[in-house]
């Protein structure tokens, strides 16, 4: 019976991976459980974004206003499409429910105008988060939270001015995101060496590798390359090595692979823009609106970046990036 | 050398059984066709990029039809087997998130959640062909209702069991390492360096044109292609070998799925989406009928390698990317229709 027993067991411990995995997970674990931590009413507050699906950017912040409703005493709900008319018609669907208040995404602006319009008329307050904060205060919008596109590409171009690069790839993952020719076009204006665009196919990681391999043979002149989502800077690395070439990867946003990247020295940087504090500061202002009527910033953009993150920072910043809030 | 050999049987001789020439014999091959486009597409790419000859880049533009190339083989044989399969795209994505989530929620062994990922993936083709054959109701329905079951599941069981969108690193587990030498290494041949993917692509694309030209399953699948009534009338298996087909593919979507998976460490449940149109325009550009029962292996071979230089060669050729999905699509229907017009005159000379 033993010797049964202990057979199964030891077929299961030969089975069994003695590193990494859920259990490493575990025992490292610190969870960062929240409770509310104020007695008002439960208000429903409702975030829609352009999110494509499984989007690991907008888990983040997704992660942040989570954290927010659960200390303010928020039920909240969450929506995402891709195509501006159907995030405007989640945004309408969300009004019909009386929520009571809205954040959302200004990606396609003018799909989103007439939405934006209709939820004021109903006494939604809304705050934009992450794209618009040029359209945010005309759509009648109390405030937007997030980073400058343009800003956030300016201040990649004079970090790879800094690390004396001359000639710049800047790779786009979705062809015809106005935010990603923003940061494009932002590095292009203060980068003092050449910038040339490399459009590659997002959902699809193989076809990524390649084309940065073949623009990296292609041009033996290309010292740095720019990817615009994290996920896609350590397949830029990979490719960089393939293609044997000594082109430096940068990269805006941040995740746990990017951390490590940057730990390790396959990275420059990274541009991070704080998805977390995105979500968690519309939240926590559209609590403070409601419960007190306070606007941060007089109603003026608030910016959650640009932050560059280089070798030292990411040493801090793997730890919050291994638990989806940074 | 036209002279009909002596049969093998009793009956009259059989016009499949005539010798013919090797040139007659050559041009109705379903792939000549995809190999002229191929020789043309090379050449074009030759002289308007400088850097497409070097065998650096010939490795990557190698690597980008490998990837496709191991999901058109199955393809393939599934479309002349009469069937198509609209799920073979995000199946691939779904193969690595079993295979990372069970590995990394059981801490087991990675081959342990590989192997776990196999008969999950054998078991979706097993659905998909069984259901086929069960209600008769058009693969088209079948496999779309499959493809976007397989992306909600893979979106919502990441998020549950992980909390994330994107799986965990598994990098740091046991059996990695070796499950990554299989399935993603490189080789250094002559002083190239090459992609694993591309010896698992040939190995496929030789073993399936085996099975297709020398053994009975091969003759069978022609047959379902063909005709399904008349098939079944000769006793030929329609049900297995369809559903045989469906976990062929399902097989080769597994194989790809590990490739992603030991490549990139963590997989985005978003991914996949759009590309079992790839796979089916490899298999068409290689000379596989939409309507079944013609085509080969090695056509779809020659399709991916078509679309792997099409799509490298405008990077390397340095055009301005605004325009990179047209002269995508360009090529492609380009070679398509020259692909087309051999076929026709090859069939016309017959």
């Amino acid at each position: 019976m033993s010797a049964v027993l202990a057979a199964v067991l030891g077929a299961t411990l030969a089975g069994c991976s003695a590193t990494g995995g859920k259990r490493a997970e575990e025992r490292a674990a610190k969870a960062a459980q929240g409770r509310a931590a104020v007695d008002t009413p439960r208000w429903t507050f409702a975030m829609v974004t352009h999110s494509g699906d499984g989007d690991t950017f907008w888990d983040i912040v997704q992660s942040g206003a989570k954290q927010a409703a659960a200390k303010d005493n928020i039920k909240f709900l969450y929506a995402h499409d891709v195509e501006g008319n159907k995030q405007a018609q989640s945004v309408q669907a969300m009004i019909d429910q009386k929520v009571d208040g809205l954040i959302v995404t200004l990606a396609k602006p003018d799909a989103m105008k007439d939405v934006v319009a209709k939820a004021k008329k109903a006494g939604i307050p809304v705050i934009t988060v992450n794209s618009g904060s040029d359209k945010s205060k005309e759509f009648g919008a109390l405030t937007h939270i997030g980073q400058d596109e343009v800003i956030a590409g300016e201040a990649v171009g004079e970090q790879l001015n800094e690390r004396g690069k001359k000639k710049a790839v800047c790779v786009l993952h979705e062809q015809g995101n106005v935010g990603h020719e923003q940061r494009c076009d932002g590095v292009k204006k203060s980068f003092k060496g050449e910038v040339q665009n490399l459009y590659v196919e997002g959902t699809n990681m193989p076809s990524v590798q390649s084309s940065i391999e073949a623009k990296l043979q292609s041009d033996k002149d290309i010292d740095a390359v720019v990817t615009l989502g994290a996920p896609f800077a350590p397949t830029a690395v990979k490719a960089a090595e393939q293609a044997g070439s000594k082109a430096e990867v940068d990269t805006f946003d941040l995740n746990a692979k990017v951390a490590e990247a940057l730990q390790s020295g396959k990275l420059g940087f990274a541009v991070d823009q704080d998805p977390y504090l995105q979500g968690y500061e519309a939240v926590d202002l559209l609590w403070l609106y409601r419960y007190n009527r306070d606007m941060l910033g007089g109603g003026r953009p608030v910016l959650t970046g640009p932050q560059i993150v280089t070798k030292d920072d990411a040493k801090t910043l793997a730890e919050y990036a291994k638990r989806g809030t940074r | 050398m036209s002279a009909p050999a002596t049969a093998p049987v009793q009956d009259a001789p059989d016009e499949r059984l005539m010798h013919r020439s090797h040139l007659r014999r050559l041009l109705g091959r379903p792939e000549l066709g995809a190999v002229v486009g191929a020789v043309a597409v090379f050449v074009f790419f030759s002289v308007v990029a400088d850097s497409f000859l070097q065998t650096s880049s010939l490795s990557t533009v190698l690597y980008a039809s490998s990837t496709i190339g191991i999901m058109a083989v199955p393809v393939a044989l599934l479309m002349i087997g009469g069937e198509f399969d609209l799920s073979a795209g995000v199946m691939v994505t779904s193969a690595a998130l079993v295979s990372s989530m069970f590995s990394y929620q059981m801490t087991a062994n990675v081959w342990a959640g590989a192997g776990v990922s196999l008969l999950a993936m054998l078991a979706v083709g097993f659905f998909n062909g069984f259901v086929l054959t069960r209600t008769k109701l058009p693969s088209f329905i079948i496999t779309l209702a499959t493809f976007l079951m397989l992306t909600g599941l893979n979106l919502g069981f990441t998020k549950l069991i992980g909390g994330t969108v994107s799986t965990k690193t598994i990098g740091d587990m046991e059996g990695f390492e070796s499950a990554r030498a299989v399935f993603a290494s490189h080789l250094t041949i002559g002083g190239v360096d090459l992609q694993v993917t591309i010896l698992w692509w040939l190995g496929l694309v030789a073993l399936a044109t085996w099975v297709l030209l020398r053994t009975r399953a091969g003759n069978w699948i022609f047959a379902v292609g063909g005709n399904s009534d008349a098939a079944r009338a000769v006793g030929v298996p329609v049900k297995g070998t369809k559903i045989a087909l469906y976990m062929a593919v399902a097989f080769c979507a597994w194989i790809s799925g590990q490739h992603l998976l030991m490549s990139y460490d963590v997989v985005q449940s978003g991914e996949g989406v759009g590309n079992e149109l790839l796979y089916i325009i490899a298999a068409v550009i290689g000379g596989c009928l939409m309507t079944g029962g013609y085509g080969s292996a090695i056509g779809s071979a020659v399709g991916a390698f078509i679309f792997g230089m099409a799509s490298k060669g405008i990077v390397y050729a340095q055009w301005n990317p605004d325009w990179f999905k047209f002269f995508l699509g360009a090529m492609l229907l380009l070679a398509t229709l020259l692909n087309a017009w051999v076929r026709k005159r090859a069939e016309a000379r017959k």
